[in-house]
């Protein structure tokens, strides 16, 4: 199971735990199954489309990845806010 | 005592305070997030509020206690797996029913709540319109901006949207028809203006009195209907510029409007720097401008659409109006005189007052 780790008010809406054992193939499918242990969280990383919201950045062992990115079960998801200043 | 509920850039703040003073920050939410649009239900005592986050999205929030804490509402969204997603909630407003509410937003879409706010369905009926396609987005997206309801009637229900026009219901929101005739759009050539619905429709309020009587801001002049919306007339032809955004009624006075003019959609300030509220009791055939007590020199303020409130009605109607620099303005006789209530601001979206 890949390990998806969130912070902020992602962590709160889930429960309080910044870190969750997750099954999943693909960035969506792991948090998918957040939002199946945790619906508070649902539309706040993915909306409607599916999509990841445009200022949230998801990482694969460091890497930054999309929707459909591949991901083991020794993996590490980070989810975190992008940093998009200016225009704020 | 009058409360404020300023929506802002930077959060929502709540003002209270004695008309011709100061008014005093008693609470803020949301710290640094936009909020779009923020009222307290007069039925219920309860506030909602709209919410874009930069990063987690927009969601409707509510709260029985402006110091305590919100609670997110459900169903805020569209249909999933589908092309499209929910950009912004621009608008709240009670419905004729008990219990229920509206919420318009981006992209074009009203959501009803029969529970004061707590869950909310999309309208399907507009949302699968077929003329959808044909919808084009305005500057600030495409926005469904004014919702007004037909006073003792819930069946029946006025919309507008930016740039999609004037949309009615009378059967409680299974069927939409439009109602844009005389609208003319001058940001199009003339054979654009055989379209029906690229309507830059920038609000729309009803004559509570004489309900089949609406007052429109359009992006290009200000509009009046006699016949509940079907057709329009212009008014606003003794005005300093047909560009504006915001407009209000006074209940108590179906002749009544006031608009704030901006002197254009490229230059989207006060005129000739000067802060003016023009209103009509004549149903548009002529305009006063009401300025005492507001800047009168050096002034290119910008005010939004929904940054216009009233509280009350007849010659004692407060009146309050922020600006994109952070003022709020505020009258206690009907716009006769005005007095600045808060100046340092974030800049200001919206505007309700109880």
């Amino acid at each position: 199971m890949a390990l998806l780790c969130v912070r902020g008010p992602l962590k709160t809406l889930a429960g309080g735990q910044g870190q969750h054992r997750l099954d999943g193939e693909t960035i969506v499918a792991v948090i998918a199954g957040l939002e199946a242990e945790h619906p508070t969280v649902r539309g706040w990383i993915l909306d409607e489309r599916g999509s990841i919201r445009r200022h949230i950045n998801v990482y694969v062992n460091g890497e930054r990845g999309a929707e459909l990115t591949p991901v083991g079960p020794e993996d590490r998801i980070d989810v975190l806010p992008a940093i998009s200043g200016g225009e704020q | 005592m009058t409360e404020l509920l300023v929506g802002t850039k930077k959060g929502l703040f709540v003002l209270e305070g004695a008309p011709g003073e100061d008014f005093r920050i008693t609470a803020r939410a949301f710290a640094g997030e936009p909020v779009d649009y923020a009222l307290r239900d007069p039925r219920t005592g309860r506030a909602l509020a709209g919410v874009t986050n930069p990063f987690y999205g927009p969601k409707i929030w509510f709260t029985d206690d402006l110091t305590g804490d919100w609670q997110q509402a459900e169903g805020v969204e569209l249909p999933p797996g589908g092309s499209a997603a929910l950009e912004r909630i621009w608008v709240i407003a009670p419905a004729e029913k008990e219990g229920r509410l509206y919420a318009g937003g981006d992209p074009g879409v009203l959501f009803q709540s029969d529970d004061n706010g707590e869950s909310w369905q999309l309208n399907q009926a507009l949302w699968n319109h077929p003329t959808r396609p044909q919808w084009q987005p305005g500057g600030g997206g495409l926005c469904l901006h004014s919702i007004v309801p037909w006073p003792g009637d819930p069946d029946r229900l006025t919309v507008a949207i930016s740039a999609a026009g004037i949309w009615h219901t009378e059967d409680g929101g299974r069927s939409w028809e439009t109602g844009n005739q005389g609208l003319m759009a001058g940001y199009l050539p003339e054979a654009g203006n055989e379209q029906p619905l690229a309507l830059c429709v920038h609000h729309v309020e009803r004559a509570p009195l004489r309900p089949e009587r609406l007052f429109l801001q359009f992006h290009g002049g200000v509009y009046r209907s006699d016949d509940a919306g079907r057709s329009w007339a212009e008014i606003g032809a003794p005005l300093p510029s047909d560009f504006g955004f915001p407009l209000a009624v006074d209940p108590a006075d179906p002749d009544s409007a006031y608009v704030i003019p901006l002197v254009a959609d490229l230059d989207r300030v006060t005129p000739e720097g000067r802060v003016r509220v023009y209103e009509t009791r004549d149903a548009g055939e002529s305009w006063t401008p009401r300025g005492e007590g507001l800047p009168d020199a050096d002034a290119y303020l910008t005010v939004l659409r929904l940054a216009l409130a009233r509280s009350g009605q007849g010659s004692a109607m407060e009146m309050y109006f922020g600006s994109t620099t952070g003022q709020v303005f505020g009258s206690a006789d009907a716009g006769g005189g005005w007095w600045t209530l808060a100046n340092l601001l974030p800049p200001v979206h919206s505007v309700t007052a109880n």
